[in-house]
């Protein structure tokens, strides 16, 4: 019997790069990916540009703007704090190593805030 | 003129290591970091986090794998430079290279190792047009001399541990401390904040938020800030100094212009090999090099720097006969004269 992976877990985001380009990708929800994670995992930002403390809510380098009205995890202390600090920060900033890759973020909208 | 067998630049876990293994095979080695203190992130950044994949490690703190990595190599007595960024390379005619810092410091050896990880950690400056004109000019993103404010207007910004300390403590010496933060919460330890709070009451801290500086003036020196309070006009604050703390993040830095090929903000190298860079001589360790299937793991920076100290003594000592050693059967002996070695089997015939 021929067995197919299951790829119904898989979502779909859409992510526009700091250079303003649009980009339509999939994400596996069962993999304890986050956001950044999974724009490392595309390269839609140069490396060492992004994720540079490792997800730790340290360095605000994957900070996005959420462009969808999706319901995201509530923000926790560090993120909050290290958003307070970062700068080019809206109100619709999050940062990408905070929000895991789950069903319900289906059709999710991000873009990528710029370096600093 | 600081002489040595190896210079390694970044005093990170990887960094440490290659003292160890260098010492192995009795080459020795300097370090050069911008940081104050060893350890590299592992001191910089989250020294009270876990790691959980350090090999035999099911758990240890990145502060405490600092600890320990300065502990294994202490006796091959490896030199510092800290506080000191690595600015320039200079290759010699013998073939040396001659390493100078930031600072003018100077170092001398065969053999460079870059373990620079993620690069130096610079200060994140805030987003105003014209702060370059005014670094050093009263701006400064770091305090080295306190007494230089003494007696003077002082406006820090930022909302982490080092504004509300150095807050702190300059409300002792300085004519007036402004504190601005974008929010009215602060991320510091609870006995700071209650500090400031105190401070704010006496009327020695008079403190802003949420609010940001929006802009700086002056002519040869700063002169005043505008500060911008959330919802309201921005009003001028006169100062002598204005200190933005909003913490440090690690840039490539100089290293970039050393004429070593760099892919994705790292440096390539040759992994089937030594982890040499295109320059003869300079190798690079750690989270810093890049090559087909690198993963930036502390782990796989300790068996690049092995297998970079290999190399080393190859290039030091041509021609010169070694084999691989193992230090439970041979020792370790220190260049501080003190030797490590698995006690002797005890033999002993039965009565």
């Amino acid at each position: 019997m021929l067995i197919l992976p299951d790829l119904s877990q898989d979502i779909h985001i859409t992510i526009t790069d700091r250079a303003g380009e649009t980009h339509k990708v999939e994400a596996p929800t069962d993999m304890a990916m986050n956001l950044m994670e999974v724009i490392r995992s595309y390269e839609l930002a140069p490396e060492g540009t992004i994720g540079v403390c490792g997800g730790m809510a340290m360095c605000a380098s994957c900070q996005c703007y959420v462009k969808s009205n999706h319901e995201l995890p509530e923000m926790q202390d560090d993120e909050e704090a290290m958003l307070s600090e970062a700068f080019y920060v809206k109100d619709n900033s999050r940062l990408g190593c905070q929000i895991r890759m789950t069903p319900d973020l289906e059709g999710l909208e991000v873009e990528i805030a710029p370096e600093s | 003129m600081i002489t040595t067998d190896i210079i390694i630049i970044g005093a990170g876990p990887t960094g440490l290591f290659a003292v160890f293994e260098a010492g192995l095979l009795k080459l020795k080695c300097h370090l050069i970091d911008a940081l104050p203190q060893p350890g590299g992130q592992c001191s910089e950044l989250y020294p009270k986090k876990p790691i959980y994949d350090i090999p035999a490690y099911p758990e240890i703190l990145a502060g405490d794998l600092t600890e320990k990595l300065l502990e294994q190599c202490k006796q091959f007595e490896p030199g510092f430079t800290l506080g000191e960024r690595a600015e320039t390379i200079d290759k010699q005619e013998d073939g040396s290279f001659i390493v100078t810092t930031n600072k003018g410091t100077q170092h001398k050896a065969p053999v460079v190792a870059i373990a620079g990880g993620l690069g130096s950690f610079e200060p994140r400056k805030p987003l105003i047009d014209n702060i370059v004109d005014f670094e050093d000019k009263g701006v400064e993103y770091m305090i080295k001399e306190p007494e230089m404010y003494r007696g003077k207007d002082v406006v820090i910004a930022g909302g982490g541990d080092s504004a509300l300390d150095w807050s702190i403590f300059l409300a002792d010496v300085a004519k007036s401390v402004t504190l601005v933060h974008r929010r009215n919460e602060f991320r510091g330890h609870l006995d700071s904040v209650e500090k400031v709070q105190e401070l704010k009451n006496l009327g020695r801290i008079n403190l802003i938020t949420p609010a940001e500086i929006t802009a700086i003036n002056g002519n040869s020196k700063l002169e005043s800030v505008e500060i911008t309070k959330k919802d309201e006009k921005p009003f001028i604050l006169e100062t002598n100094h204005f200190i933005p703390l909003f913490g440090l993040s690690p840039k490539l830095g100089p290293i970039a212009n050393w004429g070593l090929e760099i892919e994705k903000n790292a440096i390539k190298v040759n992994n089937a090999l030594d982890y040499q860079t295109n320059i003869p001589g300079i190798f690079a360790i750690g989270d810093v090099n890049t090559y087909p299937g690198k993963l930036k793991l502390i782990l796989c920076g300790f068996h690049e720097a092995t297998l970079m100290c290999q190399a080393a003594y190859k290039i030091i000592n041509p021609g010169k006969r070694y084999v691989l050693k193992y230090t439970t059967v041979s020792g370790v002996d220190g260049f501080d004269g003190t030797r490590k070695e698995a006690p002797k089997a005890v033999v002993k015939a039965f009565e």
